[in-house]
């Protein structure tokens, strides 16, 4: 198992130095022109070159990419130009945010679209199986920032029944103090069931957003895979021996069809990662997307690398856990492996 | 069962508190929220500091009401009743008096005015803070230039609480530069304890820590999403702000900004978009203030220097095919003051800005195109900047659709916000359209930076004319000498003449517009297009 996980994290090192070197020559080839931005609206063109200077930019590609690697084996990632503090600061807080409300997206997910399928998979052209059709198709192809809207729409602006969009708290309570950075947790740790349930409150919203649009390949994928294994001949001999149907489809079935699932919410959890910036957008997410967006619109280096770098690294680690958990759903893998 | 059951629960739970307590007010905390004033706005401060290099406009706001400056401006009400800051009217701040001198201008310090931390402010840290704005270079260093402020030699501390500015030559606009956001007034000790070689003048303490004596001191900061401020009940500068607490939050979607507001959560949206302010002032639930933006244009510039538009008929024709009502009631949803329709192009009074005397008249149009030399038209492109893609891109189209119509076939360019001032410096865009306004509100000022030959960034078109550069010094020495007929001479003849030659088209003077609850009171329009927390009042 640990020469698994060690074999896995040396495979990854080539592909976080691409990741490193392709996302310094991407923002480099951005059309955007940081010191003309930040230089503000009166500069002339020597103030400009004075904010290049300041900023390192003068310098030739190399000698600046020979500086950047240089800060990062520090663990420095730079400063953002557009909030004023350190990208790994900015990482550090922002992050959990992002991962808290993503990881809960998926849940909702996963919580209706897993037991969407199986259903589905049992009774292929049923009305179960349509409604199961028409919701995933729903999700998938309605934009979240769309979705977002909608949800503000009827349950705060009109129901009021939702806290206000104004992103993890009310304005009157303090974020619990620092341990994992989810609020969930860190109420819990510091016994504050009321903070709790405020910040529960305010994620429901941009948890169900996002759970609504990642609905479709985890329903999809649990239902083809059903179908294929409940039409197995271990299947049949389950169904001739007598067994329950819920031993047969949770246990037997179920089991068997999981693996690319688990695939797919790999992928799932990925793009949920992507689409997290307009959801952030809508819902004044404190998170790490829009934080990234709004470096990018102003062509802040130093933050977009810290985001594309961090999320690369999630990707290995994400990867690496699924890897894993392969092992642990079907042994014939981790002999494989 | 058990995971139906876990299901089961988590729904539960799940409508059970959304439902239970909807406002975002839980009862307890109703009192201070009667103390406490909450605003909401698209983007939020990067820098404390405006002598920071590259601090954006919510940052100005935070320096505008942690910082004081040595004087202030009155205020007066505008004939639709909000209130205004008054262009010509300056109030002590830091200073209680001044005497001002031919050629200087000395203020005495009130004794009691103290830091942030209780030391008394002295003159020294005023001379350090001026010293500051003139050597640090990029905005500020531009901002006290405007002013004829150039040199530390200038600032000079009599005694401890008496400080002087020798003027290096005579500047109508020395005064009101010393009351913009610029010229703050900076804990000397502590920001020099805090700052290192690289960084003499402690530019990356500031960045993030207030060193002001200002009326409100910043509690919390969270980059990108939230501001909070305490009132500094030692203040006495002025009369001590009604609101004990302000929270500025940070709210990108402009839909949300609306609905939150309209449902009561927010006190202030600032900054709306005009679609939504004509929304709202209809529904009538809601105070909304709108006022002119001072010395503020929205405008369709021409590159003077390139042909196509260094001929001037072309130039006209274009002026008389742009849809100027039409982008009036379809952009800016009568939200602005239009600026065409004058009897003619030669103004009847000093205001600035002032309709010009052109009319959409497409055969006129025609007429001056094939004058020109171009009775088949021509092909050029239109750009603008995404930042501003709200007021940009529908104004963008309907020139377009109406430029086509004389011959003048237009590509929309679209730039990115980030790029857009780079593409400014390079002059070589053909033809933009953009908005400039200037915190002095004066026509020379406004004159010097757009019209002349010095051709600096905000001159977008490149327009260089030995008699408009003549005009616009001639007005800026009659200014500075109080010669107010020789000043009237000439900025009727440099407005009628850009009127004339149009490099730029002014097309209309766009409104800030403020949303508030009915139980606020007390904003007021500042030149810096930012809010002021001191005169807001609720309940």
């Amino acid at each position: 198992m640990l020469r698994l996980v060690l074999k896995r994290l040396l495979v990854a090192v080539p592909s976080l130095v691409g990741v490193v070197i392709v996302t310094f020559l991407l923002t480099r080839a951005l059309p955007g022109d940081p010191a003309a931005y930040f230089a503000g609206p009166a500069a002339t063109k020597e103030a400009i070159e004075e904010i290049r200077v300041k900023l390192g930019l003068d310098k030739p590609l190399l000698v600046q990419f020979v500086r950047y690697t240089g800060d990062l084996a520090r663990g420095d990632l730079g400063t953002s130009l557009t909030t004023g503090q350190s990208v790994a600061t900015e990482i550090r807080t922002r992050l959990p945010a992002s991962a808290e409300l993503t990881l809960l997206g998926l849940l909702v997910s996963i919580l209706v679209a897993v037991p969407l399928g199986i259903v589905a998979a049992t009774r292929p052209g049923s009305i179960i199986d349509h409604a199961c059709r028409v919701l995933a198709t729903a999700g998938v192809s309605l934009p979240v920032f769309f979705t977002g809207l909608i949800l503000v729409y009827v349950f705060y602006y009109l129901l009021g029944v939702a806290p206000a969009p104004l992103g993890r708290l009310s304005v009157f309570f303090s974020p619990p103090p620092h341990v994992t950075g989810f609020y969930l947790i860190d109420s819990l740790i510091a016994g504050d069931g009321e903070l709790f349930i405020e910040s529960f409150k305010h994620l429901v919203l941009p948890a169900l957003t996002l759970g609504i649009f990642s609905l479709a390949p985890i329903a999809r994928m649990t239902r083809a895979s059903m179908l294929a294994v409940l039409s197995s001949d271990f299947v049949r001999t389950a169904r001739a021996n007598g067994l329950s149907r819920f031993t047969v489809v949770v246990t037997y079935a179920f089991r068997n069809a999981m693996l690319p699932v688990v695939t797919t919410l790999g992928m799932v959890f990925s793009f949920l990662l992507g689409a997290n910036v307009l959801v952030e957008k809508v819902f004044a997410w404190p998170g790490i997307g829009s934080f990234a967006v709004e470096a990018l619109i102003a062509s802040d280096f130093a933050p977009v690398q810290g985001f594309v770098l961090t999320m690369a690294v999630m990707y290995v680690a994400l990867n690496l856990i699924i890897d894993l958990l392969y092992g642990l759903i079907d042994p014939r893998v981790r002999i494989e492996a | 069962m058990k995971r139906r059951d876990f299901l089961k629960s988590m729904t539960a739970l799940a409508a059970g508190s959304a439902f239970a307590t909807p406002a975002i007010w839980s009862p307890a905390k109703a009192q201070s929220r009667q103390e406490t004033l909450l605003f909401v706005t698209e983007s939020g401060p990067n820098n404390f500091d405006i002598h920071g290099v590259g601090t954006n406009r919510p940052g100005y706001e935070v320096s505008w009401n942690c910082y004081d400056r040595l004087m202030s401006h009155s205020k007066k009400t505008l004939p639709d009743g909000t209130d205004s800051y008054d262009r010509d009217g300056f109030t002590p701040e830091l200073a209680e008096e001044w005497t001002t001198g031919d050629m200087s201008i000395t203020f005495k310090l009130r004794r009691n005015a103290k830091f942030h931390d209780g030391t008394p402010v002295t003159a020294k840290d005023v001379k350090w803070s001026f010293d500051r704005a003139v050597t640090v270079g990029g905005f500020p260093t531009f901002q006290m230039k405007a002013g004829s402020l150039e040199k530390p030699e200038q600032f000079v501390v009599v005694d401890d609480h008496t400080f002087r500015v020798d003027f290096i030559r005579k500047d109508k606009l020395t005064i009101p530069d010393l009351a913009v956001v610029v010229p703050a007034i900076y804990h000397s000790e502590l920001v020099r304890k805090n700052a290192t070689e690289k960084d003499p003048w402690g530019l990356e303490y500031t960045k993030t820590n207030i060193a002001g004596s200002g009326a409100y001191k910043v509690a919390r900061w969270q980059a990108g999403s939230e501001v909070l401020y305490e009132r500094n009940d030692n203040w006495t500068c002025g009369p001590l702000p009604a609101v004990r607490r302000i929270i500025w939050r940070v709210v990108p979607s402009a839909g949300n900004r609306r609905a939150l507001i309209e449902r009561g959560d927010a006190d202030i949206s600032f900054d709306l978009p005009n679609k939504d302010f004509a929304e709202l002032k209809q529904a009538g639930k809601i105070t909304v203030a709108s006022t002119p933006i001072g010395n503020g244009i929205w405008y369709l510039g021409m590159n003077a220097k390139n042909p196509p538009f260094n001929n001037v008929k072309v130039r006209q024709a274009v002026a008389y095919a742009i849809p100027y009502q039409k982008i009036m009631d379809a952009v800016m949803f009568g939200l602005a003051n239009p600026m065409y329709g004058a009897a003619s192009n030669v103004p009847t009074s000093l205001a600035w800005p002032q309709p010009h005397g052109y009319n959409t008249d497409i055969a006129k149009a025609k007429a001056l195109l094939a004058e020109a030399g171009y009775p088949n038209g021509l092909e050029t492109t239109l750009s603008f900047d995404l930042g501003f893609a709200v007021t940009g891109e529908p104004l963008c189209v309907l020139v377009q659709e109406s430029l086509a119509q004389i011959g003048i076939k237009t590509t929309i360019n679209k730039i990115p916000g980030a790029n857009w001032r780079n593409e400014l410096l390079k002059k070589e865009l053909p033809m933009i359209v953009n908005f400039f306004s200037g915190w002095l509100d004066y026509p020379e000022y406004f004159f010097f930076w757009c019209y002349h030959g010095q051709n600096a960034v905000f001159n977008t078109m490149s327009y260089q004319d030995k008699e408009m550069d003549g005009y616009i010094d001639a007005a800026r020495k009659a200014a500075a000498e109080n010669d107010s007929a020789g000043y009237e001479k000439n900025v009727k003849n440099f407005v009628n003449k850009a009127f004339v030659e149009v490099p730029r088209i002014p097309l209309l003077q766009p409104y800030l517009n403020v949303a508030l609850q009915k139980n606020v009171s007390g904003y007021r329009y500042w030149f810096h297009r930012q809010l002021d927390y001191r005169s807001l009042v609720k309940g």
